[in-house]
């Protein structure tokens, strides 16, 4: 086995996990004065590590070269792609950090930890691992590695109520999931023999004996966990709510986007000769998390709450790609991830604008009525966010549902596109709300804090990528995605 | 001209405009907003001037691959043409009659304005078909500020309403257009009109067409969103709500439902016949018993366009072009009607009916104005309503005798209830002191009437001018619907022949009579 090309195929992973380690020592050794700088170092090791995957994406790297380590890793264009996104969201998760652990936002912890760059390092590698897995093994590795960081970034406001109630809850039902994973991957390991992905999909060729379509179903509802897609998204609202906003932002973001590419790759390279079996789950799952998401968004004041069923609607339109079991639609489903995570983003950032003099957040509909009186710049962008998530022309918005229901239909799944999209509607109503309360409620001017430059920054480049101007960008996005898609179906 | 490209110049300048505008004070705002609709105007008239009659049928076409999935192509024919004409040229009176009307906010007014024209033209002049979906469809996000923000009190229901109502029309016929676009291998336009579905297909496309074009135009019973949009929206709103917006309904139809699906759209003829019936008698009746002023145009305006949607579905030219020149008529008149409602509205901020009276006299100006656009809306020969609906009440006769007979009355409901309007707003006693000391006519309003008037004259006198431009296209798409037109209930047996004309005088006996 030749060890340097496969140390060669991780190097960003080595990067980071070099990069965590050291700043863990500078972490412990100098205590939470340093956070600033561990925090500007984490960022640019992931810029850095993001830095290595641009010459593989460019030039699309596939075939037999991209297997490390005997095949427990492949490191193909779709792990490319869905490692730039994951490490991006990251960044972006660590540029808005200080503010808001340095503000009485953070209540009685004031302070940014050190912790909290080097836990999400780690958890970037563990998603690293995890969407470039092609062992269950590997796959395993990298969930938890990311799963028991992500706990720990839920709780990382000790004293806070709501934080440490998000970071069990969490951990409760996140240690159920990995259990359902397990069981499930047990079970295909005892009816066909093998770990590897390849190894099952050979064993399960033929007819799908009954203990090995358990053996799927399982693994299926615990990465449905994973992406908090329903009938498994009851800890969403909870975690999103009572975790600290930028830790928010990045499980909306990065760890939404490595759940769902590796469902993908599961999905197509394990159980890839029996769509039939997963294709009715996928497709059910799709429908209620579109429904489910937008009807339980409805009632909601709080506006964490909001976006996190606004996740679980997004998901939904991500597994109707998936749905689709083909090529374009793995491509559409890239697409969508690229547009949702620029959509997410923004509209994070611009709820963390929403401070006080002292700096603490405001979270719910009353705090932002008129907020296009008193804060017309974030006002604006957040209008384009939610127009942009429900799918208006000409935001971008529009582009990742257009791909999506496009590869639906085009597949001939009409009448399940129709239903679709008809559902969607419902959640256009939400968010015509915030704009709404925004523009056309009399202000209740309370969002008086000044934002620092890193907030205006990412809500600047995240409202032009959704604006019109974002489609200029849709055939080069569409030409990665496309690589990327195609990555999955090459092993078959 | 040739290599200029003028549409997308048209779209350019008011997108410029709106950014400058959203970043002004209110002054410059609305100059910027007026010059940039003017300069649009402008070119709009070059176009007109450099649009060959009897030439391609597409012209002015650009193209360009800007996007993945679907690309950048502009061009149009004449019956694309007169409808951008007729944007170009509401928008500048639209800014003119928010100049005094709207003071807060004004800048993300105008810029909301000239959002809105930008989205117009490109709908009307898109050749991609989803290119159009995304013109078409974005309307709702300056359409929805326009009525939430600076709407009335219940603005935020009316809002809510339009958007939602609207945007579940449409999402049916984006999964339509994924079919199509799969099926025929292409999304230019002009290539799916000529492109013949299977029948079995027709029924579905037409349907969900219909669901998004139905909401548009409105038709009963989808049109309960016009008369709560109508009466929120500030009067600029109502005249683009009433003037354009309705019409992309109606161009829906023509480009989309028509040459795309004859087959269906003849299967189908009858509902909508059933449905444009019920809306002329009943929304006149409706329109009859109003007390605001706004919601009696916006009825009378989904009872005009029911006379469109007959005259699109008589499946023969004078209804087509009967249909074309109604909706222009339509665009003028009702966003005319709607300014002078907008001018006592200003003066009084009521639109309460029953609150005026005898303005004849106190404001004649105003007076012969409002009976100008009134006699219009009735149509009245020699205005533009009248040759519309002759045109598609002709053309529907040769279709169906009963519906004819039906829509007719639609004639003689709008006179009575527009008539019946007049006669409390202008004529009788001056009973309310604040409205007889309401002075007359602006110059700012003089000059958002006079071209308007000056128009609807000139589409009344001598209608060829606008229906030159599109001879052609109506005659081509005639040539492809006519196979499938439905059967004809209306069998006028041919005679023979008089020996004489019907106005033959007899000469000799004349002369007998003599020389008194």
């Amino acid at each position: 086995m030749d060890f340097a090309h496969s140390f060669a195929l991780i190097a960003p992973e080595l990067l980071l996990t070099g990069a965590g380690l050291a700043l863990l020592m500078i972490a412990a050794f100098r205590g939470d004065a340093s956070a600033r700088l561990v925090s500007v170092l984490a960022a640019a090791a992931l810029f850095g590590a993001g830095f290595m995957l641009v010459p593989g994406l460019h030039l699309g790297t596939d075939g037999p070269e991209v297997l490390a380590f005997g095949g427990l890793l492949q490191i193909d264009t779709f792990a490319l792609f869905a490692k730039a996104l994951i490490f991006l969201s990251a960044i972006a998760a660590l540029m808005v950090a200080p503010a808001f652990f340095n503000s009485a936002a953070a209540g009685t912890e004031r302070g940014l930890r050190a912790e909290y760059p080097i836990l999400v390092i780690f958890a970037c590698v563990g998603m690293s691992i995890m969407v470039s897995a092609s062992d269950f093994m590997s796959l395993y590795l990298g969930l938890e590695l990311n799963s028991l960081t992500a706990y720990v970034l839920a709780a990382i406001l000790r004293r806070d109520l709501r934080s440490g109630e998000a970071g069990l809850k969490y951990f409760v039902l996140g240690a159920l999931a990995s259990g359902i994973i397990l069981y499930g991957m047990s079970l295909l390991y005892g009816f066909t023999g093998s770990t590897t992905f390849s190894g099952v999909r050979a064993g399960l060729e033929g007819e799908l004996e009954l203990g090995a379509l358990f053996g799927l179903i399982f693994v299926m509802a615990g990465l449905a966990f994973k992406i908090s897609a329903v009938p498994f998204h009851m800890w969403t609202p909870d975690v999103y709510e009572g975790a600290p906003t930028p830790v928010t932002m990045f499980f909306a973001t990065a760890p939404k986007v490595a759940g769902v590419a590796i469902t993908a790759r599961v999905v197509f390279e394990v159980f890839g000769g029996q769509v039939a079996a997963w294709q009715q789950i996928v497709m059910f799952a799709a429908l209620a998390s579109i429904v489910f998401g937008a009807l339980g968004a409805i009632g909601q004041e709080n506006l964490k709450r909001l976006l996190a069923y606004s996740s679980i609607n997004n998901v939904g339109f991500i597994l109707l790609g998936l749905a689709v079991a083909n090529q374009a639609g793995a491509s559409a489903m890239l697409v969508y991830l690229f547009i949702y995570v620029a959509m997410s983003v923004g509209s994070f950032v611009a709820l963390l604008m929403l401070r006080d003099s002292d700096g603490a957040l405001f979270e719910t509909f009353a705090d932002i009525r008129g907020l296009s009186l008193t804060q017309p710049a974030i006002a604006w962008a957040l209008l384009l966010f939610m127009f942009s998530l429900a799918g208006i022309p000409p935001l971008l918005g529009f582009y990742s549902k257009f791909v999506i229901f496009q590869a639906t239909v085009e597949a001939g799944l009409v009448a399940f596109g129709a239903i679709a999209i008809a559902a969607s509607v419902i959640g256009a109503f939400y968010y015509i709300k915030f704009v709404k309360v925004m523009f056309f409620d009399e202000p209740a001017d309370v969002v008086r804090g000044r934002s620092g430059m890193a907030h205006w920054v990412l809500l600047a480049i995240t409202a032009l990528i959704i604006s019109p101007l974002g489609y200029l960008l849709t055939p080069s996005l569409t030409d990665l995605a496309d690589k990327a898609a195609a990555a999955l179906f090459m092993a078959v | 001209m040739e290599g200029l490209p003028i549409l997308s110049l048209m779209m350019l300048v008011p997108m410029l405009s709106a950014l400058v505008c959203l970043f002004s004070p209110a002054g410059l705002a609305r100059m910027v907003a007026l010059v940039a609709t003017l300069v649009t105007f402008a070119l709009g008239l070059i176009l007109w001037s450099n649009y060959e009659i009897g030439g391609a049928q597409w012209q002015f076409t650009e193209r360009a691959e800007l996007f993945a999935g679907f690309s950048y192509a502009l061009g149009i024919d004449g019956i694309a043409l007169l409808l951008i004409m007729l944007s170009v040229f509401l928008m500048p009176i639209c800014i003119l009659a928010s100049w005094e009307a709207i003071t807060k906010r004004v800048g993300e007014y105008m810029a909301a304005f000239l959002f809105m024209e930008v989205l117009m033209i490109g709908t009307f002049a898109a050749q991609d078909i989803f290119l159009f979906y995304v013109f078409f469809e974005a309307g709702l996000i300056p359409m929805y500020l326009i009525i939430g923000v600076w709407g009335g009190d219940n603005r935020i229901y009316a809002s809510y309403k339009f958007f939602l109502y609207t945007l579940i029309g449409s999402v049916l016929m984006l999964i339509a257009m994924f079919w199509m676009v799969a099926e025929a291998g292409t999304s230019d336009i002009p290539a799916l009109m000529q492109y013949d579905f299977p029948a079995q297909a027709q029924t579905w496309l037409w349907l969900a067409f219909f669901a998004s074009f139905a909401v548009k135009v409105p038709m009963w019973p989808l049109h309960t969103w016009l008369p709560d949009a109508h009466v929120q929206a500030p009067t600029a709103g109502s005249v683009i709500l009433a003037g354009v917006l309705l019409k992309l309904g109606g161009y829906g139809f023509i480009r989309f439902s028509l040459p795309m699906f004859p087959e269906a759209s003849a299967q189908f003829a009858w509902l909508v016949f059933a449905l444009s019936m019920v809306a002329v008698v009943y929304t006149s009746l409706v329109a009859l018993v109003q007390a605001d002023m706004k919601k009696l145009i916006a009825y009378s305006s989904v009872a005009h366009m029911a006379i469109v949607t007959v005259g699109l579905f008589a499946f023969n030219v004078q209804g087509l072009e009967g249909a074309m020149i109604v909706m222009l008529s339509h665009g003028l008149v009702s966003g005319a009607l709607f300014l002078c409602v907008g001018v006592i509205y200003d003066r009084l901020h009521t639109r309460e009916i029953a609150r005026y009276g005898g303005l004849a006299i106190n404001m004649p100006y105003y007076a012969l104005f409002f009976l100008l656009f009134t006699m219009a809306s009735i149509g009245l020969p020699g205005t533009s309503g009248f040759v519309g609906e002759f045109l598609s009440l002709a053309g529907i006769y040769q279709t169906s005798t009963l519906v004819a007979l039906v829509s007719t009355t639609g004639i003689i409901l709008g006179a009575a209830y527009m008539l019946y309007l007049y006669r409390r707003v202008a004529f009788g006693e001056q009973k309310n002191a604040d409205a007889a000391a309401m002075k007359d006519m602006t110059f700012r309003e003089w000059a958002m009437m006079v071209p308007i008037s000056a128009v609807v004259l000139w589409m009344g006198v001598y209608p060829e001018s606008f229906l030159a431009p599109m001879r052609a296209d109506i005659a081509a798409l005639d040539a492809r619907i006519s196979v499938a037109a439905p059967p004809s209930d209306s069998n006028p047996l041919m005679g023979p022949p008089r020996e004489h004309a019907a106005n033959h005088i007899e000469h000799s006996a004349s002369h007998k009579e003599g020389a008194h």
